[in-house]
């Protein structure tokens, strides 16, 4: 608790050098500050300086504990729609991996990943329960609007704000309290072009990037600023973005990955798939070595069609292929 | 019965929200209704009445909608418990951003959603500031860099309240939500409660239906903008100016 006494001993100029955000305490409440640094926080904030200190307090636990880190998580199984035992009694996942999920539409992949967002404890409707770290998660991971254990992409997330790359990227470094704020812009923004395609500029609008562009800024800026242990990504789209490197970002930032998706490519890419069906885990199966000998056969396919995707764009006819 | 005041600007999502939420609520076999306040007009009754709920509207026309929400708010509640009710949730959109609904010992939830811009948090007053659990929904269509600078605004603007995503089409986090709503206190009444925040202060000439433009015809509470001195004053998206508010306590 920071005391209202320390708080009378200091200037609006020394509050605001340790608490840089309390300008917007005064402002929320149409206090003016003016331009003397000076005045006793006692004069600027009068009635409200028990609130001040109670404002600090709170920002103060707020935004601590950013550094949390997270080596595994577990699912332990619950029940399928049915009411019956899953099959899959415990998943779990280190991180460094990157498990997929397949399954039919409506089979319950959004109840899982939600499962683990909530960080389950047998109160949700399939009974499952989330370990991190192999203990029961504690209640912050549900509390805190800003530390959540799930960040998530998906292809219908787009960027809505009016802003170019680089103050975009500023802005949400600044929101994360992140240190070296101009070094991240750049680390993002290089990373971000070596994944996407066409490359793009620090001043381009992030809602006038392509869809390719977008999801590598995405990825790029949710590996390097997110404090989400945990990335799902509700699949990558074909085109415009290297998908692995996509994966080598996240996965050498330390993330948990997890991938739900209906595409051959990327499934094999992961190091695990769990399929899910009726509500529940069914089983998890690792890739084969054939299954692995195929991914290839199924790059060189894909490459195929890019190339024929490429030629049409460029005016040509398809007449061989 | 447990009574639930949910408000937030309009299209925020408020309607489906509660109607993914009242899904988790009615399936552990608690009987539900909602009353939904609103100025001219509103269909969300139907939504409501289509999923089986008993729901009551109120239309504030001509007065101050959260005037009209205080002045109904304990007839609201005997109908509620008229109706044997296990959870009752009133609806009303924040319309001018300077009051909220908000009943002290009474949950209080504020739902806002990430497409409103990011400065969005710092313009609405007490529906965001004192409620207890803000929402955010349309997370599904905005990147999470947005969503996480959003969620930091509220956050700032509300350090105090917990700060949850939900999703109003899928309904993805409403289970969650739900599992809230059993820690509000039984209520019989709301009669001498207080509300968390005083309503603006109001009487003057237009209020009275006043329609003709010009200070001879202003009478009452009337306060005008000081046009002289305003310039090179820092008026820029990220320190609005704040309005000064009328006296009132952010009795929490």
């Amino acid at each position: 608790m920071i005391a209202v006494d320390l708080l009378r001993t200091l200037t609006v100029g020394a509050l605001l050098e340790r608490w840089p955000y309390a300008d917007g305490f005064f402002a929320d409440r149409g206090l003016e500050l003016g331009d003397d640094r000076d005045v006793a926080v006692t004069a600027a904030a009068g009635a409200a300086l028990g609130d001040l200190a109670e404002f600090l307090t709170e920002m103060e636990s707020f935004l601590s504990g950013e550094e949390l880190t997270v080596n595994s998580i577990a699912v332990i199984g619950g029940r399928n729609k049915s009411g019956d035992d899953e099959p899959v009694r415990e998943l779990n996942v280190t991180v460094g991996e990157v498990v997929c999920i397949v399954g039919p539409t409506g089979s319950g992949k959004s109840r899982l990943l939600a499962d683990i967002e909530w960080v389950a404890r047998g109160d949700t409707p399939t009974g499952r329960r989330v370990l991190i770290d192999g203990v029961e998660g504690d209640e912050r991971w549900r509390t805190s609007g800003d530390r959540k254990l799930v960040a998530q992409l998906s292809q219908n997330m787009n960027f809505v704000m009016d802003m170019g790359v680089g103050d975009f990227l500023a802005l949400h470094a600044e929101s994360r309290r992140a240190d070296d704020i101009d070094g991240k812009v750049q680390r993002i923004w290089n990373e971000a072009n070596s994944l996407a395609g066409e490359p793009f500029a620090l001043d381009t609008p992030v809602t006038s990037l392509s869809g390719g562009q977008s999801r590598a800024l995405m990825i790029a800026d949710t590996a390097v600023l997110s404090t989400s242990p945990v990335v799902l990504i509700d699949e990558i789209e074909n085109a415009g973005i290297d998908r692995q490197k996509a994966l080598d970002v996240l996965v050498g930032q330390d993330k948990i990955v997890l991938m739900a998706t209906h595409d051959p490519i990327l499934a094999l890419m992961g190091d695990r798939r769990v399929v899910i069906n009726n509500g529940g885990m069914v089983k998890v199966v690792e890739p084969s070595t054939a299954e692995r000998a195929n991914l290839d056969e199924l790059r060189a396919l894909d490459a195929r069609l890019m190339g024929l995707r490429h030629r049409l764009r460029m005016g040509e006819r398809l007449d061989e292929i | 019965m447990k009574f639930v005041t949910v408000s937030g600007p309009p299209s925020s999502g408020k309607t489906s929200v509660i109607l993914k939420t009242l899904e988790h609520v009615r399936a552990k076999g608690r009987s539900v209704g909602v009353v939904k306040f609103d100025c001219l007009s509103t269909f969300d009754d139907d939504l409501y009445r289509a999923q089986g709920i008993p729901v009551r509207k109120g239309l504030s026309g001509a007065l101050c909608p959260d005037h009209y929400f205080v002045s109904n708010v304990e007839e609201c509640v005997q109908w509620g418990l008229g109706r044997d009710l296990d959870v009752l949730v009133s609806e009303s959109a924040g319309l001018c951003n300077r009051c909220s609904p908000y009943i002290r010992d009474i949950l209080a939830v504020c739902v806002i959603d990430n497409l409103s811009g990011i400065n969005t948090p710092q313009k609405i007053g007490p529906m965001l500031k004192s409620a207890d659990i803000v929402i955010i929904t349309k997370g599904d269509v905005v990147s999470q860099a947005e969503r996480e600078v959003f969620a930091t605004r509220v956050q700032r603007v509300n350090p105090k309240a917990r700060v949850m995503h939900v999703n109003g089409i899928t309904g993805q986090g409403s289970f969650e939500f739900s599992t809230l709503w059993d820690d509000g206190e039984e209520v019989a009444t709301v009669e001498g409660k207080r509300l968390r925040f005083s309503m603006p202060a109001a009487l003057c000439s237009y209020c009275l239906g006043e329609t003709r433009i010009g200070e001879k015809y202003q009478m009452g509470n009337v306060r005008k903008i000081d046009l002289d001195t305003q310039d090179g004053l820092e008026v820029n998206a990220d320190r609005q100016q704040s309005a000064p508010l009328t006296e009132g306590e952010d009795g929490r």
